[in-house]
């Protein structure tokens, strides 16, 4: 049984008489374990396939399963990495991570929550920043309080929504690499929303390169074959890599041109 | 420090001189500062005096006033609030009462009383009830605006999570909209105050308010001055400590 399966899915939005149809026909398979990237322009309609596998919006027509059972509402087996972070200003840190971990395990002893959100917490390297709020640290260790915040969860599928985009190429980076690590680690089923190339190539076994919207479908679908463990350095020369890449940018610059500059 | 206590002091003593100036001419129609102390200073520098139960000092009397703000503001902030959450919530619900909101607003706390005490049938609970319905439309207006101000991205958070109802208006709401809520708060404590002294002056009872009508009535011109700095000062403290409250309870909010 496909463990995440996207099928036949339509999305139109309607707003002041005008149906705009953002995805049409979306169709996608994504095995137990699986790091799949959606790259595609930005307006592509990639968030709203997200938001769709979330249960944050619902289909217009199609189905969307995880394990054998329809998609139709937001849980914690589909955690979201948000793209601006969204952690709650006023908890500190360690308090935002609880609110998942109290929701989501409630019959955990209390030792036990405590044992649990250190850990994910330590997971992304934020232990010693616990007690701080959201205010007083840095965009990229938002990003990775809202990655151990997601992986508290122990959701079935970690869905990570254009996560660095925000952030300097360094830090970028940086948390690229860790996200690889816990993925080694944890073997976690991820659909990443990018609009990075390389981040695509980088994290990916499969890059899903979606057609410009309105009425986005998948155009095609890349398998990277690269084996992990990945390192960016010694990468950057390799044969696979290259092909891979250069497949991505082919797709987005000759094929399907950002609708203004093709014309 | 220094530069910011002097120039109040400096400003009133300056204001005092030109006051006591100003009314020491012959057939002056209001005492000067220093005939206000000669007059009435007692009740300054001894406000919890009790000669009789009629009788009693100016901190007895704001004491009484403000439990009864107490009472109606308190009554006024939750179901201030709570209305706000709901009607908040809903974009057809806003449309539909906001305007009820805004006109009733604009009522002054006095024009309530005739048909709070035809209500009541009781001065005590009337008087309670005007500083509710005079406090209560900032507190409705500012929270329902800072619900509907909430970020999608909380939403967002809390439908993941799968908070209910009631999680997801203790844990995301309340904290989300508290610097709006506290500055409803914050106008309707003030409104409270107001209506307090005028309410006062109409039913009666050992209140400040009524405490400057009987003066009026027994032609005690310095006892009304010094009731007002002391309705001044009340009115001042009761707005610095919602605004405190306020800055605590939304600590570390950017």
């Amino acid at each position: 049984m496909t463990h995440l399966r996207i099928d036949r899915v339509f999305k139109s939005f309607a707003s002041g008489g005008r149906v705009n149809e953002v995805l049409s026909d979306v169709s996608l398979r994504v095995a137990k374990g699986e790091f799949v990237s959606i790259i595609g322009h930005s307006g592509c309609g990639k968030s709203t396939l997200l938001n769709l596998v979330a249960g944050l919006t619902e289909v217009t027509t199609g189905v969307i399963t995880l394990d054998g059972r329809e998609v139709s509402k937001p849980g914690p087996d589909r955690a979201v990495v948000f793209q601006n972070h969204s952690l709650l200003p006023w908890l500190s840190v360690y308090d935002n991570v609880r609110l998942a971990v109290t929701k989501v395990h409630p019959g955990k002893s209390r030792a036990e929550r405590h044992d649990w959100i250190m850990a994910n917490l330590d997971l992304v390297q934020m232990a010693h920043a616990a007690d701080k709020r959201p205010g007083e640290i840095s965009g990229g260790m938002k990003q990775r309080v809202g990655i151990a915040r997601a992986l508290a969860m122990e959701p079935k599928v970690l869905l990570l929504d254009e996560p660095f985009g925000a952030l300097d190429a360094l830090t970028r980076a940086h948390l690229q690499d860790q996200v690889m690590e816990i993925h080694a680690r944890l073997k976690n089923t991820v659909l990443m929303i990018t609009h990075d190339v390389d981040e695509a190539v980088l994290l990916a076994d499969r890059i899903v390169m979606m057609t410009n919207g309105p009425a986005a479908t998948i155009g095609e679908v890349l398998d990277v074959t690269i084996p992990r463990p990945r390192n960016r350095l010694t990468l950057a020369g390799d044969p696979a890599y290259v092909a891979a890449r250069a497949a991505v940018l082919r797709f987005l610059h000759d094929r399907h041109r950002l609708p203004v500059a093709a014309e | 420090m220094a530069g910011v206590i002097v120039p109040p002091f400096v400003v009133l003593a300056f204001l005092l001189v030109i006051w006591q100036v100003a009314f020491s001419h012959e057939g002056a129609t209001l005492p000067t500062p220093t005939e206000v102390w000669s007059q009435a200073g007692e009740l300054i520098w001894n406000p919890f005096f009790v000669y009789g139960s009629q009788d009693i000092g100016l901190g007895w009397r704001v004491l009484t006033s403000l439990e009864r703000v107490a009472y109606g503001f308190g009554l006024a902030a939750v179901a201030g609030v709570l209305v706000g959450a709901v009607i908040g919530q809903s974009v057809w619900m806003m449309r539909g009462f906001d305007p009820i909101f805004q006109v009733l607003r604009t009522v002054p706390p006095l024009a309530w009383l005739p048909i709070s005490l035809a209500a009541f049938m009781d001065s005590r609970p009337s008087a309670i009830f005007v500083i509710f319905i005079t406090a209560v439309w900032p507190v409705i207006i500012n929270t329902a605006a800072g619900i509907r101000a909430i970020p999608q991205d909380y939403r967002n958070v809390a439908a993941v999570l799968r908070l209910n109802q009631v999680e997801f208006f203790w844990k995301i709401m309340l904290p989300a909209a508290a610097p709006y809520i506290f500055s409803g708060l914050r106008i309707g404590v003030g409104l409270s105050w107001l209506a307090i002294v005028a309410a006062e002056m109409l039913t009666g009872g050992v209140g400040i308010g009524f405490f400057i009508w009987d003066a009026w009535n027994s032609s005690r011109i310095a006892d009304i001055i010094v009731a007002l700095v002391y309705i001044g000062m009340v009115g001042f403290v009761l707005d610095r400590l919602v605004a405190a409250i306020g800055r605590f309870v939304a600590k570390g909010d950017i």
